[in-house]
Parts: structure tokens; sequence; C-alpha cells
């Protein structure tokens, strides 16, 4: 029987493949490119324009106007999540005059460009100005921001409402009928067991919801309320400075960016049991 | 040559006015609101607010293409093998999603301003340099729409089973092919619906462009509103437009959704 007396030398590794150079690489590497150039691009554009007094003048501003759109989105989400609740409750109810009345809201606000309700309650409302002083609204309605709180209130529930009604009728008819089946009253089926399950499908939307509304809320520039858009445009129609823009695009992206990762946390945590 | 399409045009024009839902000689200003603000004419504010009308409805009508080609070659390359080529698209997508809209378009409308001031300037030509509006809000809805299209298109391109593309190998279609005979009309069913809120969703940023100064119907309105000092009639009237190209619009989807699934109820 013969046997090797000698161990074989290591052979070096094979070589490794060349990774063919394809189009889709050059693409790649050309559309990096353009964004490289574009933010050195706009890195330059910024510190030649720099200036120690615009920022020391405008810094505060625009935190002050990151303020004002923060409140706004927060205060009217909330008071929007609440007014949602009737509204979702007309849209699921067997009542045709409630659910019809229900549909109609709903259609309206998603159907129309926020920044028409905008116009239509902040310029519309002073046709109406006799009425409403006689009721000792006027001096609500006279202030732009008061109206675009009222505005996104009402948009933001007509959103909510749909998102509510879309993640209850997600839950299967059999967890209805499992309550049923343990002798669970109504109302208790709905909050223990309907409730629950629907709110993980609606957690989504909702983050959704809230970065539309951070976007959207932009639009209350126009009428006056100096949220960071508003700061942004009176600082650019002051200094003539396009990197103003610039530094309220950072901020926006920023704000999204945040509570999209923020979000995306909850879910995962709040989901984790469904992990398989 | 040139009589020939000028008679074209005018004839397409004569057609277009007969058949003007607004002003024409059966539209519904045309017949109703004759005698109040809403006539046609010099002595209401009819026509200039069917104006607006046409100009927001072929202003969405000319962004969907670009956005739609745009979205589809961003989700070809989201899915590519190609990490640069992804990261460049999920940067783009990152930004245009997380701006609000209005700042998109002011950033493209006075930065393409400052850009052709610089460029005009370097071939030696100094004065003012104007931007259209209309250019301006297609650039930027387009923008953004294609950002949210590819996410759409997407999710589509994810639910396409494998198979399919390997069932089109095994017949020796090629890519392109493959691409075209076997994936485009699955993804179109899958990502109709998507697309048809991005639809909508487009059609109310089209109101932003009115802040730039195009006649749309938010600026026509609004302009009535200022001069009429009817502010709620006319901000309702605006609405209502914008109603009713939603409602045309979810006809015309819930239409295409029945062509596209015609295949499906053969079954």
């Amino acid at each position: 029987m013969s046997h090797a007396e000698t161990m074989l030398p290591a052979l070096p590794p094979p070589p490794e493949a060349m990774k063919r150079y394809t189009i889709s690489r050059l693409i790649g590497r050309a559309l990096l490119g353009v964004w490289l150039a574009v933010s050195v691009g706009i890195f330059l554009f910024i510190v030649d324009s720099w200036s120690p007094e615009k920022f020391a003048k405008y810094g505060p501003s625009f935190l002050s106007g990151l303020r004002v759109t923060l409140t706004l989105v927060a205060i009217s989400v909330i008071l929007g999540g609440i007014l949602s609740l009737p509204i979702a409750y007309g849209r699921m109810t067997k009542n045709k005059v409630l659910s019809w009345i229900a549909y109609c809201y709903v259609y309206f606000f998603r159907g129309t460009p926020l920044i028409t309700q905008l116009f239509l309650v902040y310029y519309g409302l002073g046709t109406f100005r006799p009425y409403l002083e006689a009721v000792g609204l006027w001096s609500l309605f006279k202030d732009a921001w008061f109206c675009a709180l009222f505005t996104f209130t009402l948009n933001t529930a007509a959103y909510q409402a749909e998102i509510l009604r879309g993640a209850i009728e997600s839950v299967p008819r059999g967890q209805h009928e499992g309550a049923a089946a343990l002798g669970l009253p109504k109302g208790v089926a709905f909050f223990k067991i309907i409730l629950p399950q629907a709110m993980i499908v609606a957690l989504r939307p909702y983050g959704n919801e809230i970065i539309l509304m951070i976007k959207g809320s932009a639009i209350v520039a126009i009428v006056t309320v100096f949220d960071l858009m508003g700061e942004t445009r009176r600082a650019f129609s002051r200094t003539y400075d396009f990197q103003m823009y610039l530094w309220a695009a950072v901020l926006y992206l920023i704000m999204v960016e945040i509570l999209r990762n923020l979000w995306a946390w909850i879910e995962t945590r709040l989901t984790r049991h469904l992990k398989r | 040559m040139q009589a020939a399409f000028a008679a074209l045009s005018s004839i397409v024009s004569w057609v277009a006015s007969i058949i003007d839902p607004m002003c024409g000689p059966i539209g519904i200003f045309r017949l109703f609101a004759q005698d109040t603000l809403l006539a046609c004419g010099d002595t209401g504010w009819g026509d200039e607010i069917a104006h607006g009308f046409l100009i927001t409805a072929s202003l969405a009508i000319c962004t969907l293409p670009i956005g739609l080609i745009l979205g589809f070659f961003i989700a070809l390359a989201k899915q590519s093998e190609e990490k640069s080529l992804r990261l460049a698209t999920n940067i783009y997508t990152t930004i245009f999603r997380g701006l609000p809209e209005l700042l998109t378009l002011f950033i493209v409308y006075y930065g393409l301003q400052i850009v052709a001031q610089q460029m005009m300037a370097a071939m030696g030509y100094e004065g003012p340099v104007e931007i259209n509006a209309f250019v301006a809000g297609m650039i930027a809805l387009g923008v953004v729409f294609s950002a949210y299209c590819s996410e759409v298109l997407l999710s589509a391109f994810k639910a396409i089973p494998r198979g399919q593309y390997e069932a089109g190998d095994a017949l020796g279609l090629h890519r392109g092919k493959t691409m075209r005979l076997i994936i485009l009309p699955q993804l179109v069913r899958i990502a109709l619906p998507g697309l048809g809120n991005l639809w909508m969703a487009l059609l109310k940023d089209t109101a932003l462009v009115s802040v730039i100064g195009l006649p749309d119907i938010l600026r026509q309105t609004g302009i009535a509103a200022r001069v009429t000092k009817n502010a709620f009639e006319f901000f309702s009237i605006a609405c209502l437009l914008f109603l009713i190209l939603a409602m045309v619009s979810s006809l015309v989807f819930s239409a295409l959704e029945r062509w596209t699934k015609r295949a499906e109820g053969a079954r």
C-alpha cells in the first residue's frame, strides 16, 4: 500500500474572479459622482456666501420658525386624532345618514388641496365676519395661526379617520367571533381584542400622516404665519441669499428623518411578538 | 404646409371651444351663471377660471409621464445588484420624499433662475432671466412624483415572483423583451392602486404652483376673490373644481383597473 511521504505544499488561493465592469456600475458611479459634485457645489456655495452676521441675525428666527411648525403640527395631529374618532365611527356605522355625512366630509378633505382649504378658511370666512363677530369667534378666525390650526385639524381628522377605519376593518372576522364565543361584551371585545390589533396596523400610516403634516405645514407661510418656511421666505426676501432655502431644506430633512427612524424603532419594538 | 398647420390648430381650438365644459356653448357657466360673477367674457370670471382649470389639468398631465418614466428607472436602479446605484437612488428618494413640496418648488424655481443667470452671464448676456413657472412646476412636481413612484413600483416589482423572469429566460426571450411582455403587464396591474393615489396627490400638489405665479385654478379664483371681495364663493368654486378633477380621475382609474384585470376575470 502506497502512501504519501510528504505533504503537498499549500496552493496559493485562486485568483479573484475579475468583476465585470457593467453598465449599471458605470451609471451608479456616475450618479454618485453627480451627488458628490452637487454636495461639494452646495458646500462651496455656502462657504462662499457665508457671513456670521447673517447667521446671528437669522439663525434664531429659523429656530423660532421650527418651533412654530412643530407646535402647529403637534396640536393639529392630536386634535385631529380626537376628531377622527366620531368620523371613523360614522364611516363604519350602519346608519345611512351618519355614514353619508362622514363619507362626504372625508371625500371633501381628501379630494381638495390643503392650500385651497386653508384659503377657504383664512380668506373665505372673512365673508361671514358679521356673523362670526356676533358669536364672538372673529378674534380667533382673524388670526392666521389659528386658521391654519383649524384647517389642519379638520384635514388630518379626515385622513386619520380613514386610517382608523381601514385598520379596524383589517382585523379578521374571526377575532370578533372568538370574542363573542368567549362571552365578552361588545365594548370589552373592542377595546381588549380589536383595537390593540388594529393599532399595530395603523401605526405606520399614522407615522406617514405626521410626516405629511410636517411637509404640508409649509404652506402656512403663504398666509403670513412665520413657521420654518415663513421665516425662510422672510430671510430670503431680505437677503436674496439662496442658501436660506438650503438651510430650511436641511432642517426639514432632519425632522422627517428623525421621525421616520423613530417610527421604525417603535414599530419593531411593538411588533416583536409577531417576529418569527 | 404652414397654412395647413394653422387650419389644423384653428379646427382643434374650435372643437375645444365647442366641447369646453365651462364656457363653451353648452358649458356650465354659460348655461347657469350668465348674469352672475361667473359669467364668461368680460363681465364675469367664468372664462378666467376655466382657463385656470385647463392649466391645472395640463400641468398634472404633463408631469405624469416625466414622473412615471423617471420613477420606473429609479425603481430598476433600486433593485440592481450594484451597490453604488442603489445608494445614489436612495439618496434621491430620501431627499425628495423628505422635503416639503413647496420648498422643492421654491428651490427649483429660484435655483434654476440663479443657475440660468450665471450661465447666461458666463456667455456674456447681462439681464434678467426668468424661468417659466409651468416648467419649474413640472420639474419640481415630476421629481417628487418620481421619488414616490419609484417606491410604489419597487414594491410591485418585489411582488412579481422570480419564476416569471425564469420563464422568460426559458422561452428564450432576451431581457428587454421579458420586461416588456411578461413583467410590465403584471407590474401595471399590481402598481395601479398605488399609482392612482400618487396621481391624486399630484393633482393636489399642482395647486402649490400658483404660489410662484402660474395662473391655475387657485390663482385665478384668488384674483377673483380679491377683486370682488367674495372670497368664500370663489374658493368654494376652487375646491369644487378640484373635487371634480378627483372624481373624474377616480372614474378613469377604476376603468383602468378593470381593464388591466380583464384577464383575471376570464380565468
